[in-house]
Formats: structure tokens, sequence, C-alpha cells
């Protein structure tokens, strides 16, 4: 068993595992921090933007001004925004038989996999997953492709040139095979290779292994993964949630017993309460608000905005805040609101049990029908006519590089009465702030993340004792920034097997057993014979059929009947004619009563020797000679077949035959 | 014992026997021993007895028979211990060797020990110390502490009646009971059972509690070995009751502080008990007033161990910061410290409650090292939100286990604020004070954390020097106020309850202490808190709305209006409206309730809206406040009418002897033109109508505010006389009683509102309703009713079944 490690980010995974004649790639994350290095999109014009100064080397080289631009003492790369892909040289990715995705945000990758490696598996996931990685995916597409970029850089990507660059361009990694958007297209064929499952359901792979899915309460039809074969279980924890937020709750009971547990996504933010980081977002909100400033919050169109709105419904109007206009930009967001709405089986308790008063499980269909909320798909359009300030704007994306969000920072970045609260955790809030410094408006981090923190996954793994824990390499020790803080890191026994990028680990886990089936009759004719108190044995004589990776053990053919001149075979003749079977022996030979027996046959001078494994019967008048051991006996004569024969019978007579 | 309870008592002793009645429940039971109690003392016992031969019949009765339910038995039986307490009523009753016979007698036992002739008669009950001490292991807790209890009782009874003179320390002169229960207690001192050595350790903690006659020094002397060897065993057992009896030895006044062997044994518990007792023990010897030197050093040694690790596992240089610097580390300490989470937070919340308990106390062990005590505080804390450094393995694993206990917090914030009464170094306050900013900043802070680290900033504030330079408060508190602002208004917005919650009282506690200081009133007027807590006055949740009114009027006290509202007389005109408002609106209590406190300081502090015009704003309020449905604030009304015949007829005298008479000032006007003031605001009708309120605490505090205005009038001569007609008069308090006055008077004559005050009997309404309202309820004879009640129904049933 092998794990292929092909993403170095912790919560957006990219493994492979080979178990069992299959493999099976878990999980499908794109590493978005990439586009960090880029300038943003902007959604308008902007002179600031379009005016940056080209960079040069110190020696006063400007070759490359055209791509990079300096931009408040960074450098930026003046281009389409690119990806960093999972690794697709460390095992050859058409070989991989189905892909697992666990939740809507790590199947980011799945386009550049399913379409240009030779992959011709399935894909399984949730139909909420499927629906909203569709829009988050819908989303990235539309806000790259609607600011048209005429140029592609690439020199910079050179190994030599990107030496000389400064940080943070230089330590990028794998810039080579960094990769531009995919496009619409792409997304739909990928997703059309893409089955849908629901919790608890059993899928058989090959016959070889069964994986299901298991609630993972972090996001609507998130799941973890069971894959297992009759005597091998393996988990794959991937972003959960114990937190009570809207998702149905984790399903932990069915994780017990694994032989390896493959723990990835926990949170990002470890010491960040996300009950703290509510509060906190709220109170920020509606200071600024009652200055009179707007609220700016880069987020993604689905996950914790749902959390976010529904805090808010309760919160604004105890705070006077109802007049304040809320507004969701997204060319998703409508469909985002309603999908969530459409999901009650995959939602919580209490929001499945609203389904059926019948209430909208989210309050935020309230939101909208008193026009507290209002989402648009884009800033052109209807909102510009709408929109009234101060207000509060959910918008993407989260990296602020591309989407509308761009233009709001450009709007609103000039004043100190506004302010920008980062919610999602993925993106560094000052590398994401770079290209817009000088900033006046405030910037608050209250990044919500409600995976599992390692207080709870130490609580979880004593609950479900795997015997092995593989995670990413991060998990096993304390973040750099914070190394004293031993509390942050995976504490189990035995210690947990970490991995990193493009790395293979084997596992420690060997497979003994295999099941193979009897057919009925034959075991009908089964004789057991008791060999110990509570064992019994019987042979077995059948033929193994293998197919499809099950074992069956059918009867064997009878002896060939001499057929009367018809040549025509039929169909069980295929199976190769078997000889006619010797029993098997055990028991042993009592030496002394075994030379009784030979005396009263008959034979004597009869000499016993003992020998280091046994005895030797020295049959001196015939020159025979009985070598009798623990595991085999010999007669040696010297041709005499009869005597063989005759010796060979009274040997028999003190053992079971069966 | 009065007639009605004479007649009474035989039928209800009849219900008690006969087990065909129901039985009366416990509580009713307990309520007729209680009154049995104070009949007891009251009268003589005998003639009791003598005139009730029911009760004898009960007694007797009660023991013969073979099912009556336990209650009524223990019931008996504890009445007759009542009785038998006085020795002729003992002999009357002659019950001494009838009740150990009994199962379930212990309830009884306790109150029987108490005479003496029970023990020096002669073998008065065979086995009867025997019973007893069986008792002690017995299922029922109060069965087996009444037997303890009892032990300490024969005990003592029976060494003060047999040894009179100096007790022989051998103890061979000692009463046989004495001996056999000091036999029992070593023996069981030495078992390796511990419940039993429990049983004898309590009982030697009673009993050094209790008597403090000279013999205790005999009995210590006898058994402080064996207590000693319970110190060798390992594990100590019952180490909690080792550590009580110690401590109740230690105080005893027969030892006085020369008892050298005694000190040695505590010494020498200090060093082997478990952490997890040694506390209790080390801060119950520095609460002693006399002991050795060298122990209390020990023992507060001991005290800070806790503490020492965890600033020893965190600070770079143990420098002059450490706490018991040079000395070994506690490995046992150490030990329950990185034990589990659970321990380690128990050990220092228990270490920091321990010097909390001992640092106010004249005492506590000087020098007290405050400096280290605060350092160990911060760091603490500092643990606790993950931002300390750890400089050793032990650090770290500190680390680990403290971050985000809340508990430990909690404790650590209450010992810090607690800090702020020494004198600290300044670089330590600075830092107390950002561990404390840190901590009201976290969002990750927990609301009762909040309130704790609430509670600790203002008392830090509070109690930091004032300097004599152009700043009126130290030089780093404007920066500190100006930062605390900016939590504080953050704080304001959460979507918490609890935190506006406390951070309103919080806002409410500074300014009335410093409202006048300008540096405050600087940094206050520069954010944006007054405003926010003026939209907390519309808050959803009822007790921030109450906080909120506190706070905004306790800001509006000092003049302290948000600055940037364009009309700021008008703000403040505004704010007496939306308090009316609330006090006239609001469907909870809390928030009028607070309004009626503000409005009442306005008025006795003189606030500007309330001296334009006061007459029209109490006569507002007054208006208001009687209407309302929540007694308190109708009390809190009365209160306000108090303050405002105050001011209008002068303070109330004072009728302390000793006090320094001030000159008697004269009233500000005639008594005719104050009189009228007050009908005119209504205050008489108000008052009136609340002296027939169906809620008690309104009647009396009506009834002391007429009772003060006759007093004040009667000093008056001049309207003495007046004696306008009485019939219409007397009629007119009543009809407020009978609700027929629905609108208020118009305008009554003071003289009409004089003659009625005059009429009324406000004293013996005043002792009428200073009886709790069921006292009718209470009385013996209703008890002994409703109990013959309760079988007369039975009857009823019996004879319906024919």
């Amino acid at each position: 068993m092998k794990i292929y490690c092909l993403s170095g980010h912790p919560t957006l995974p990219c493994n492979v595992l080979k178990f069992k004649s299959t493999t099976i790639m878990l999980d499908c994350g794109l590493d978005m921090t990439s586009t960090l290095n880029f300038l943003p999109l902007p959604l308008v014009q902007s002179p600031r933007l379009s005016n940056l100064p080209g960079w040069s080397l110190k020696d006063g080289n400007a070759f490359l001004d055209k791509e990079l631009k300096e931009c408040s003492g960074h450098v930026f790369v003046d281009s389409v925004p690119e990806f960093c892909l999972p690794e697709t040289e460390l095992i050859d990715l058409s070989t991989v038989d189905v892909i697992l995705i666990s939740n809507y945000h790590c199947m980011m990758a799945l386009p550049y996999i399913t379409e240009h490696t030779g992959f011709t598996g399935t894909v399984y996931a949730t139909e909420p997953t499927v629906q909203i990685g569709r829009l988050l995916m819908e989303e990235l597409v539309n806000f790259i492709e609607r600011v048209p970029k005429a140029q592609s850089a690439s020199l910079w990507k050179n190994k030599d040139i990107q030496r000389l660059l400064p940080s943070p361009l230089k330590d990028a990694v794998e810039v080579s095979t960094w990769r531009r958007c995919y496009t619409m297209q792409e997304v739909n064929s990928a997703l059309s290779k893409i089955q849908l499952v629901g919790y608890s359901q059993k899928i058989e792979l090959f016959g070889a292994v069964q994986v299901t899915p298991l609630s993972s309460g972090y996001a609507l039809g998130s799941s973890n993964w069971i894959i297992q074969s009759h005597y091998e279980k393996v988990s794959y924890v991937s972003g959960s949630s114990l937190l009570t937020t809207h998702p149905q709750p984790m399903d932990q009971a069915s994780l017990k017993n694994s032989d390896v547990l493959v723990l990835t996504g926990l949170t990002q933010i470890p010491t960040a309460n996300p009950d703290g980081m509510v509060g906190e977002f709220c109170s920020n909100l509606a200071l600024t608000v009652r200055n009179g400033g707007n609220v700016l919050v880069p987020c993604y169109p689905s996950g914790v905005i749902y959390d976010l709105l529904e805090c808010l419904y309760q919160y604004i109007d105890s705070a006077g805040l109802s007049s304040v206009p809320l507004y969701f930009i997204s060319p998703v967001a409508n469909s985002s609101l309603e999908f969530s709405q459409i999901f009650a089986e995959w939602l919580c308790h209490n929001k499945q049990s609203k389904v059926y008063l019948p209430e909208p499980p989210f309050p935020h269909a309230e939101l909208i029908q008193t026009n507290k909320l209002k989402h648009y798909p884009s800033i052109h359009g209807d909102f510009s006519n709408d929109f009234r300030q101060p207000c509060v704007v959910f918008t993407g994306h989260p990296s602020l590089r591309f989407g509308d969000v761009v233009h709001f920072m450009e709007l609103w970045g000039k004043s100190s009465l506004n302010t920008v609260i980062f919610t999602e955790p993925d993106f560094s809030y000052l590398e994401a702030l770079a290209p817009y410094q000088p900033l006046a408006m405030k910037c608050i981090y209250c990044p919500i993340d409600t995976r599992l923190n390692f207080i709870q996954v130490s609580k979880l793994l004593k609950e479900v004792q795997p015997l092995h824990v593989v995670c990413p390499e991060q998990y096993t020790q304390p973040p750099p920034a914070q190394s004293h803080r031993m509390d942050l890191m995976i504490d189990c026994q035995p210690p947990a097997m970490s991995y990193r990028r493009a790395e293979v680990l084997a596992l420690p886990f060997k497979r003994r057993y295999e099941k193979i089936e009897i057919m009925p009759e034959l075991a009908d004719s089964l004789v057991p014979m008791e060999i110990k108190p509570g064992i019994s044995l019987a042979t077995v004589s059948a033929v193994l059929h293998t197919k499809d990776n099950k074992h069956l053990l059918q009867p064997p053919p009878r002896p060939a009947q001499p057929t009367s001149g018809k040549k025509r075979k039929r169909v069980s003749d295929d199976v190769p004619d078997c000889k006619v079977l010797k029993p098997l022996l055990s028991g042993s030979i009592p030496v002394e009563q075994f030379v009784q027996t030979l005396e009263k046959h008959g034979f004597s001078d009869i000499k016993v020797e003992d020998t280091a494994k046994g005895h030797i019967v020295l049959l001196q008048e015939a020159e025979t000679l009985i070598q009798i051991e623990e595991d085999s006996t010999h007669i040696i004569c010297d041709n005499d077949e009869m005597l063989r024969v005759r010796l060979r019978d009274l040997v028999l007579k003190f053992l079971q035959k069966f | 014992m009065d007639l009605e309870c004479s007649r009474l008592l035989p039928a209800l002793c009849a219900v008690l026997v006969d087990p065909r009645q129901p039985v009366a429940d416990d509580t009713c039971l307990e309520k007729l021993l209680d009154w049995f109690k104070t009949v007891t003392e009251g009268e003589s016992s005998l003639l009791l007895l003598q005139e009730h031969p029911c009760l004898v019949e009960l007694l007797s009765h009660v023991l013969k028979l073979q099912d009556l339910s336990p209650g009524v038995l223990s019931f008996s039986l504890r009445v007759a211990g009542i009785f038998a307490a006085q020795e002729n009523c003992f002999q009357y009753l002659q019950v001494g060797s009838l009740l150990f016979s009994q199962p379930g007698g212990a309830p009884g036992l306790r109150l029987l020990s108490a005479p003496p002739f029970f023990l020096s008669s002669p073998a008065p009950c065979p086995g009867a110390v025997d019973t007893i001490f069986s008792l002690q292991g017995d299922s029922s807790l109060f069965v087996a502490s009444a037997a303890s209890q009892l032990l300490v009782h024969i005990l003592a009874l029976s060494m003060r009646g047999g040894a009179k003179e100096q007790p022989c320390l051998q103890g061979d002169d000692w009463p046989t009971c004495a001996q056999k229960i000091m036999g029992h207690v070593e023996e069981s001192l030495c078992s390796t059972v511990t419940p039993k050595v429990t049983q004898a350790l309590n009982i030697l903690t009673t009993t050094f509690g209790r008597c403090q006659s000279p013999w205790t020094e005999a009995l210590w002397v006898r058994l402080s070995a064996s207590v000693a060897c319970l110190l060798e065993r390992d594990p100590i057992p019952a180490a909690h009751s080792l550590v009580d009896l110690l401590l109740c030895v230690a105080r005893s006044p027969v030892f006085g502080s020369s008892n050298g062997s005694l000190w040695e044994m505590v010494a020498q518990a200090l060093s082997c008990l478990g952490p997890a007792h040694v506390g209790p023990l080390a801060l119950g010897i520095l609460k002693l007033e006399h002991c050795p030197q060298a122990l209390r050093t020990q023992a507060f040694q001991v005290l800070l161990q806790p503490l020492a690790c965890v600033l020893k596992a965190t600070v770079q240089a143990p420098g002059p910061l450490g706490l018991l610097d040079g000395m070994a580390d506690d490995a046992m300490m150490v030990d329950a410290l990185l034990a589990s989470k659970s321990s380690c937070a128990g050990l220092l919340c228990r270490t920091l409650a321990h010097l909390e308990e001992l640092q106010p106390l004249p005492q506590r062990p000087s020098p007290w090292p405050q400096a280290p005590l605060l350092g160990a505080a911060v760091t603490v804390l500092r643990l606790c939100d993950g931002s300390a450094t750890p400089v050793s393995s032990v650090g770290g694993h500190l680390c680990a286990t403290l971050a985000g206990c809340v508990r430990v917090q909690r404790a650590a914030l209450d010992f810090l604020g607690m800090l702020s009464q020494g004198t600290s170094p300044q670089e330590l306050v600075t830092q107390a004070l950002a561990v404390l900013l840190e901590c009201l900043k976290s969002p990750g802070s927990s609301p009762t954390v909040l309130k704790k680290a609430f509670q600790a900033t203002l008392r830090w504030l509070l109690s930091s020097p004032k300097t004599s330079s152009c700043s009126d408060l130290g030089p780093h508190i404007p920066q500190f106020l100006r930062e605390l602002f900016l939590v504080l208004q953050k704080r304001l917005c959460s979507p918490c309850w609890e935190v506006r919650d406390s951070a309103l009282e919080f806002l409410t506690q500074l300014s009335r202490h410093w409202g006048g200081e300008a540096d405050f009133r600087c940094a206050l007027l520069a954010s944006e808190v007054p405003e926010l807590a003026w939209q907390l006055l519309q808050d959803p949740e009822s007790y921030v709305r109450a906080s909120a009114v506190t706070a905004t009027g306790q800001l509006s006290s000092w003049g302290l209006h948000d600055p940037t509202s364009p009309q700021h007389a008008v703000a403040r005109q505004s704010l007496l409206r939306e308090l009316l408002r609330i006090l006239s609106a609001d469907s909870e209590g809390f928030p009028r309730r607070a309004v009626m406190q503000v409005f009442t300081e306005w008025l006795r502090d003189g606030h500007a809206d309330v001296t334009r015009d006061t007459e029209q704003f109490v006569a507002t309020v007054l208006q208001v406040a009687s209407r309302d449905l929540d007694w308190e604030v109708r009390v809190q009304g009365l209160e306000l009418a108090l303050v405002f015949l105050g001011q209008t007829l002068g303070p109330p005298h004072t009728h302390c002897p000793y006090a320094v008479a001030l000159p008697e000032a004269a009233p500000a006007r005639p008594l005719t033109e104050a009189l009228r003031a007050l009908c005119h605001v209504g205050l008489f009708d108000f008052a009136f109508r609340a002296l027939f309120d169906c809620d008690r605490p309104v009647a009396q505090k009506s009834c002391d505010l007429l009772l003060f205005l006759r007093d004040k009038i009667a000093s008056y001569n001049s309207l003495r006389e007046a004696s306008p007609n009485t019939d219409s008069v007397e009629a007119a308090p009543w009809r407020w009683r009978a609700h027929e006055q629905t609108q208020p008077q118009e305008d009554q004559e003071p003289e009409a509102v004089l003659a009625m005050l005059r009429s009324l009997d406000l004293e013996g309404l005043q002792s009428t309703l200073a009886e709790s309202s069921d006292h009718v309820e209470k009385s013996p004879q209703s008890l002994l009713q409703d109990m013959l009640a309760t079988g007369g129904f039975l009857q009823g049933d019996e004879a319906d079944c024919y």
C-alpha cells in the first residue's frame, strides 16, 4: 500500500492511494496562492495599475519590464494569473482508476487532471459537492475570462532568470508547471465524468475494494471516505468539522477500527476560535457602518458566507443596522443562494426540520425578501443603479487578484472610513493586500475556519483509534511562527507518518488475508474432522475461480468420462482435468509400536537408531531403512517394490487420512 | 404551650401512632420538632410531660409498634431526645434502655447524648457505644455523621465528668467509656482501610474543634504518634481529613505556640503530602496567628511552588523575578503540573485562589512577594493566551496544556485584579495592563473571561497612583485609555449580549470613579463609546438595556455626552426623554428599575436636567412609577420620593446619640409651601396608594416614608392645631385600599393630607408589615390543624366505605 503525494498544500490535498490493485486519487485540490504573485485584474480600467513602472535588474537591465511591474515595493507578474497544479510526473495519472472528492474546495484542479492526463476513470462526489464545485469553477472562469489579457508572461519562469528576481517570486516553486485557468468547456467535460453518490452508499471498485462517503460536517455535501477490502480499512479524513454550522454533523463512528487513517484539511488558523471570529466580524462591521463607512468582505460564493449571513440576520436588527444594505456580488450569487435552500437532506438537523414546516432552511431567504440582501452577477448593470452607501459587500475572489473585489478595493481603499474584513483563511491577507498599498481603509483579519483543530483531532483519534495515522508534514510540527506551541501539532501513538509534495510513502501495513468464497454444493461435500478440541479440518479439492478480484472455490470437475465418440466439448470441460487426489496424512508414528507391528509381520533383526530429527529403523535382513522424522517418513529399499508397498501400508496404518 | 395547642396535641399523638393513618410528610414532622424545641426552651419540660400524658404515651407506644413508618419513629426518638436532655425528664421517661434497641435510631442519638447523667449512670445501655461504632459506617451519611458526632459528645462528657483534676497523660484513670472510645480511635488510625482512618480522624477533628479543655492536650499526646505514623504511609490515607485534623489541633488554644511536636508533624506533612492536599494545609498554617516563623516560611514556600515552577519554566533569566530562587523544584509538584490538563488547571486555580485569600489578611507573610507574584500572574495569563515563550521542556508542556484554558484564565484574572492593591514596579504594571488589554482585545476570549478581565482592569486603573504632573492620571494611563476605548467600542458592538453587558458595566464603574478626570474625559469623548452606549438603550436584550440605562445615566451625570452631536444640550435633554420612554414603555422590569435608580441618583446629585424643574420631574416620574407592575420599580419610586422629601423638608434626623449634632438647618421654605409642593407632585397620592400595595416591601417602604414625613412635620408647631373635618379624613386613606381612587387626586390640600397622616396608625402598620406574610400559616396551631386535617380526611373516607 502506497501513498503518492501530489500536492504540498495540507488543506488542498491531492494524493494517490495504491491499494489492492486499485489506484485511487483522493481529492484534487488546486493551490491558488500562486496568483498572489500576479497583478490584480481590474474590471474597470485602472490608471494606477496600468501605469506601474516595469521592473529592472540591479544592473539596470530592463528586459523583463514588460512582464514584471513594481507596485508599492513589491514585484508582480503582469499576466493572466496562473495556478500551481498537482504533480503530474510522480505517477502516470492515466492509471488512476477513480477520483474521490471530499468537498467542493478540493476539486478545483479536476479539469486539469481529467482533461489533460489521459484519465479514463470515474470521479465520485456527492451532489452538493458537484453543484457548488461547478459554481466555484464557473465563477473562477468568469472572473478570469471577463478581463482578457493579451499577455502571457513566461520569460520570468526561466530558472536562471527566476534566481535573479526578488522574493517571493524567487522562491516560488515549480513555476514551470503553473498553468492558466481552464475553460468552461473543460469544466463541463470534467464534471461529466462525475458519478453522484450519497452518504453511506457503498461503491464497489472492481470487486477489490469498497468505497463509502461519510458526512464530514464541514460544508454542504462534504465527505470523508472509507476505502475498505474484506480485511483492511483505510479512512480518508479531509476537511471535517465538529462545530454546529449548517451541514450535517460529522459521522465519526464509522471511522473506527481503521488500519490507516489519512488526515488532511485541518483548520488553517488553529489559534482562532470561529465563534470569537464571528463576533469580531460583527463588531467591526457595525463600527464601520455606524461611522458611515463601507465594509468589503472578500469571500467564496458558498460556504462560510451562509453562516455569516445567518449571523448578520440576527445581528443587524439588534445593532440598529437594519437599514444598511447587504450586497452579494458574484456571477453565481443567485444560484448559490438558491442551491443552499434545496439541499435539505445534506443540512444539519435543525435546518432539515425547517423544510417540513415549510420554511426555507437558511434565513437569507428572508433577508432577500425584505430587500436587506441583494445579489447581483457583477458590478455592471443593475447594481450600479441600486448601489447605496454605506453598505456591506460580499464578493470574490478572496485572493484580491480577480473578480469584482478588485474594483471595490480600488474604489474604497483610499478612505479610512471603509473596512475590508478577511474571513477566508486560504490567503495571507497581507500578501493579498500588497498590490493595493498604501491603503487607507482599515483591514481586519478574522479568518473563520470551522475545520478540526488539534484538540479536536486528538479527541477524534482517541475515539476512533486507527493503527496508523498519515498526514501532511505541516501537522507533525508546530507552526513555524509559533514554534513553542507544542499543542498545535498532531500528537498520537504511534507517531503520525508524514508526507510532503512529490513524495511516495510506503505504508507499514501488510495485507495478510484474502477472502475466498465456497460454492454451496462444495461446502456441502466437506466433512470436517476434529483434530483438536474446537478445531476441525477438512480437505478441499476444488477449482479456484478468480474474476473481478473475487475468488470462488467451485467443485472440481468429475473425472472425464469417456465420451461416446462425441467430439464436441461441454462448457464444463474447459476446467482443467484433475488427477485423482491422494489423501492427506496426519499424525505421528510411535516407534516402539511400529517395531512391534513389523515384528508381527515377520520382519526380524530390527534395529532402531535415534537421530537428531527422529529415528531410523533398520531392517538389516532386508537391507532396508525406514527414516522416521517429524514431517516425513522415507522407506529406502533396494529395488524391491513389493517390500516398499508392504512397508508403506504398515506405516500408513499409524496415520490418519483425510 | 398555648391552650389551643394543648387541646390539639392528644389528637395528633393519636394520629401519629396509628399505622392506618397517612404519615404526615417529613417537613411537617420537622416543623413540629422545631416547635417542641422552642417550647422546651421556654418552659419546664417535666411540667410539659406531666401536663400532656399523651406525649409519654406516644413515646412508649412508638417503641412497641412494629410497622411504624421510619419517619415517625425517627421523629419520636428525636422528641424523646429533646425531653431527655433534662435530668428530671430523663428519669421520668426512663427511656435509656429503649433507644438503642431500635434500628434507625441514630437521629435521636445525638439529642440524647447531651445529658451527663446518661453516661454516669451505671451501664445505662450495655453495648451502646459499640452500636455507635458500627453506625459510623452506616450507608446513610446522616446517620454516620450523627454517630461520629455522638461519639465526640460522649467522649467529651465522660472526660468532663470523670477527670475533674488534671488528667493523667497515660489515660489509666480515664473513664471507661473514654478509654473505650480512645481505644477504638487508636485502632482505626492503624487500620489499612481508609474509611476507618477517615472516621477516626473526623472524630478527633470534631473533638479538638469543640472542646478546648486541658484534657484534649492529653488526648493529643496519646494519639499524636499514631497520627504521625499516617504520614509515613505511602500513599498517605485520608489526606484531606488529616489536613483538617492538623489545622484543627493547630488552631486549638489549648496547645499554645510552644507545642514543638505538633509543629514538627505539620512540617513533615508539608513536605510529604501531595500537591492536592498540601495547599489547604499551607494556607491554614499561614492564617494561624501564632505559629513558628520557620513553619510559616515553609508553608509559604509550599504555596508558592506551582507558580515558581511556572515562572521558572518561562522566564529567561531567573533574576529578580524569581519566586523561591535557589530552591530545588519539588518533583511531586512538577509531576502534578504536567500530569494532565485537569490536574494542572486544578492545581494552578487552587494556588491562585489560596494566595488571593491570603493577600488581604493582616497575618499574610511579610515581605509579600508582590513583584514575583505579579510576574507569575502575567505569565500564567500569557500561557493561557499562547503568547508565553517557554525556556524549558516543562515550559513547553505547560504552554501546550494551558493554551486556551478558560478556567485558569479566570482564576489568574481574579488574582491579577487582587494584586492591584499592592505596590509593584512600573515595568510590571505596564506588563499587567498590557496583558489585560490583550485579553480584552482577543477575539477568542470567552464572555466570562472578558467579564473578569474588565473587573481586573477596573481594579488596576482605579488603584493606579495619581501624579501631580500635568496629567491627572499616571503617565501611561492616557495612552492605555485610548487603546482601551477602542476595545470597548468593539465590545459594545459584540453579537454576544453578555459581552455588551459587561462592557457597559465596566464603563459605568469607570466613569463613576473617573468622570471628573480630564484624561479620562478626553479619551472617552474622543471615542465612539458614549454614542454606542446611547444606542444600546435600544438593545434587544433587557439586561443590556438596563446596563445601558445605568451607563448613559452615569455619563450624563458627568456631562459626558457625544461631542459630535450637533446640539449638545438637545442630546442631553433627549436622554431624559428616552429614559422616561423606557420607564413607561419597556416591557421588561430590569431597564425600568435601572431608570428609576438613575433618576434617584440624578435627583440626589442635582443633575442639571432635573434641577431645571425638579417638581415637574418628580411629578412625572412618580406618576409613571406608581402605575408600574414591577414592585421594585414602585419601591424605587418611593426612594426617589424620599430623596425629594429630604430636599424639600430637610434631611432626616440622626438618631445616633453619639453623632455630632449639626445645627438644625433652617427649612428651605415654609412648611405649608413645602407640603403644597409635595401635594403638587402627587407624592402623597403615590405614598398612600403604596401603603396598601399588595407587595409588602412597597407598603413597608411607604410606611417608612410617611413616618419620616410625620416626624418632620411634628417639628413644626404651627400646624398641629389644625383640625379639619375628621370624618372625611378618616375615610380617605381606606379609599386607596379599596382601589376606588383610580385617578390621582388633583391638588390635595396640605391640611387634609396632614390630618390623614395623623389619623393613620403607622407604627401599628409598620409592625404588622414587619411580620412575614405567612406568619399566620406558620403558627403551631396551624401546623397541628393541618396535620390533623390530613388524618381527618381518612376518617371521612372510612365512613364512606360503609
